[in-house]
């Protein structure tokens, strides 16, 4: 089935649906940023925001039977995979009505219930468990799909490369996600990343294809031909959705030397993945302004809950600390 | 019983354990065509198929993560390091991911995995396959860590490695696979993780030990008995956890212990040992604990650096005779 072959209307609702998951991320990543800068969450925070179309056109191409493995920068993607904003915030203060029991943090949510097999902190870190879940995808016999979430620093490490030959050589359906968005950590991914790469993906004999990230049409249509192509049984597949993080590696990355306040600004009036998508609606006159404003403020409401529901939540109890390391 | 070797024993075991369950497999470097570069898993392939015994490309890290996403998700995985020295490739999928998921996911997956292959000195293989690499495992909680000396502890304790809802590293030894011993023929044999044995039964000293060391031990024991010592003799079989009270109970018995580990001394398993010795029976001891190690140096190559590197039945006996001549009563 392609995109044309979808009724206008359903489509349209669709491309709504996108938008809302864009811009709730947008908005949980926004006060995810207020939080910590007034010191109320602890630890690390890794923003998403400028991304959003890659997480939300990748899983809403996936069902929520389907598997993603997600990375350090991953509240986007578990919330486009379904994810709960009380719960997220919950585990991002701590909280003992987190994902993870306020154990896991903001680089580590797990969500079972969506299939959301866990963020690693470790850059590249779950390349294993995503081609791990598709090789039991195909011994149990079932039809799911995984997709391993990285960034393009992972690119420089070997356990991708081990786990993209084993998928090719055993025709595992998992699509490998690598969001390029310009930057390993401080570092331009031209200082690191020799040669194509789409190429590294082609050696294998992996299906490969570079997207416009920015657009979620275009990241969503692209990936559903790779997801029912791995779901048919014809093999793994690779992504590049070329995108931009528009802010620092993470929150205390505030001066950014290493690029440009031009290239920034350029990124974000042009290139902006929600003005994207609905000044092309608008274009084609299927939806006004008004539908995207109430978008917003439905999701900022959904987001000042969630954050008052997490910070009114209690802390894990003593007894939390020596649970669960064993099954 | 019947008598078979340590290698057989570990082969009926994962033969039983693929035939009672559908969700274990075996994966690894040559595991397949090739029967298994030391032959563990020799015939897997021609009864349970290429689906359930998958051969895998040289890359440590790599099945041993997918070994861990198909636990997961409702698979029993049996990983094989052709030498646990490899093992260090994989480190970081085993502590950061194996070992973490369950407690960092609030016990939302479990990773029932077993990792298993031969470690710890051979001979004259040098260093970079004579590692003990149960000292690298046992620090890490969420791991159980295990050392089967017998053939009858290998089926037991493998067995019950596949059944655990935990990562298991289970570290077996080249040395002891053409070992023959009694194995119990019933396929419900287990031997639970985290329970040592009384290996002979002593009242002048505790020597714990385990694996080869524990063979030299035994040596050493018998001719101690000729010179009117008697020693008990434990093998801990898990390290991870540690059956603490056998050992307990043993040293306030004896009152006297030696701990025999064949890698390297420091911060190694002879420290944990006289470390919850002094804390839980301090009182019971007529002498400090001595422990006989592996020198604190890579394993030489050559025959005669080798043995100087190890702990030898002379060394042990030096050891006993020095724990017993010392007299703190």
């Amino acid at each position: 089935m392609t995109t044309q072959a979808i009724e206008p209307r359903m489509e349209l609702e669709q491309h709504l649906h996108m938008y809302r998951q864009m811009a709730k991320i947008r908005a949980f990543e926004e006060q995810v940023n207020e939080l910590y800068k007034g010191a109320k969450m602890p630890g690390l925070a890794h923003l998403y925001i400028g991304e959003e179309a890659v997480a939300v056109g990748v899983c809403e191409a996936l069902r929520r039977d389907d598997f993603i493995t997600s990375t350090h920068r991953g509240h986007g993607h578990c919330l486009a995979k379904g994810a709960s904003v009380n719960r997220m915030f919950a585990e991002l203060l701590g909280k003992e009505a987190g994902y993870c029991r306020g154990k896991g943090g903001s680089m580590h949510i797990a969500d079972q219930d969506t299939g959301n097999l866990g963020a690693n902190a470790i850059v590249g870190g779950s390349a294993g468990i995503a081609t791990g879940a598709a090789l039991s995808a195909k011994m149990r016999g079932s039809s799911q799909v995984a997709v391993c979430f990285f960034g393009d620093g992972a690119l420089g490490q070997g356990l991708l490369y081990e786990t993209m030959n084993m998928a090719a050589l055993w025709k595992l359906p998992v699509v490998y996600v690598c969001e390029n968005n310009l930057y390993g950590e401080y570092t331009p991914c031209g200082e690191t990343i020799a040669g194509e790469i789409l190429a590294r993906a082609r050696a294998f004999g992996i299906q490969a294809e570079s997207v416009d990230g920015q657009d979620v049409q275009a990241v969503h249509a692209t990936m559903r031909k790779l997801v029912e192509r791995a779901r048919r049984g014809e093999g793994p597949a690779f992504l590049e959705c070329k995108t931009y993080r528009y802010y620092g590696h993470h929150v205390g990355d505030v001066n950014r030397e290493y690029r440009t306040k031009e290239e920034e600004r350029e990124w974000m009036t042009e290139h902006d993945p929600l003005q994207t998508l609905a000044q092309r609606l608008t274009a084609q006159k299927l939806a006004d302004r008004s539908v995207f404003e109430r978008i917003h403020t439905d999701v900022k409401a959904e987001v000042e809950s969630g954050v008052q529901y997490a910070l009114a939540a209690p802390y894990p109890e003593a007894n939390e600390v020596d649970q669960d390391v064993y099954a | 019983m019947a008598v078979m070797t340590y290698r057989e024993a570990l082969n009926q075991a994962l033969r039983e354990e693929m035939r009672r369950d559908p969700r274990v497999f075996v994966i690894g470097e040559e595991v397949g065509l090739y029967d298994g570069a030391y032959k563990v898993t020799q015939g897997l392939l021609k009864e349970f198929g290429a689906k359930r015994v998958v051969d895998t490309p040289i890359c440590e890290s790599g099945f041993t993560g997918v070994g861990i996403g198909a636990a997961m998700l409702g698979l029993r995985p049996v990983v094989e390091m052709m030498t646990f020295n490899f093992s260090l490739m994989a480190m970081d999928q085993i502590v950061n991911t194996a070992a973490k998921l369950h407690y960092m996911s609030g016990g939302q997956f479990s990773v029932p995995l077993v990792i298993r292959g031969p470690g710890g000195p051979a001979a004259q293989l040098a260093a970079q396959h004579s590692q003990s690499m149960e000292t690298y495992y046992y620090h890490v909680p969420g791991l159980k860590v295990v050392r089967p000396t017998t053939p009858m502890d290998a089926k037991g304790l493998l067995k019950s490695a596949i059944r655990d809802d935990n990562p298991v590293i289970f570290i077996e030894s080249e040395t002891l696979y053409h070992l023959k011993g009694e194995v119990p023929d019933d396929p419900d044999f287990l031997i639970p993780l985290g329970q040592a044995i009384v290996r002979r039964e002593g009242t002048d000293v505790t020597v714990v030990a385990y694996m080869g060391m524990m063979y030299r031990a035994l040596e050493a024991a018998e001719e101690l008995a000729k010179e009117g010592i008697s020693v008990e003799l434990v093998d801990p079989r898990t390290l991870r956890p540690m059956d603490t009270e056998t050992i307990i109970g043993s040293v306030r018995k004896t009152h006297r212990v030696v701990v025999v580990e064949a890698g390297a001394g420091f911060a190694g398993m002879g420290s944990e040992i006289a470390a919850f010795i002094t804390e839980q029976a301090f009182d019971d001891l007529d002498a400090p604990v001595e422990r006989v190690t592996g020198a604190n140096a890579p394993m030489p190559y050559a025959r005669n650096l080798e043995k100087l590197k190890t702990p030898t039945t002379e060394k042990i006996l030096a050891a006993v005779r020095r724990v017993c001549n010392a007299n703190g009563s």
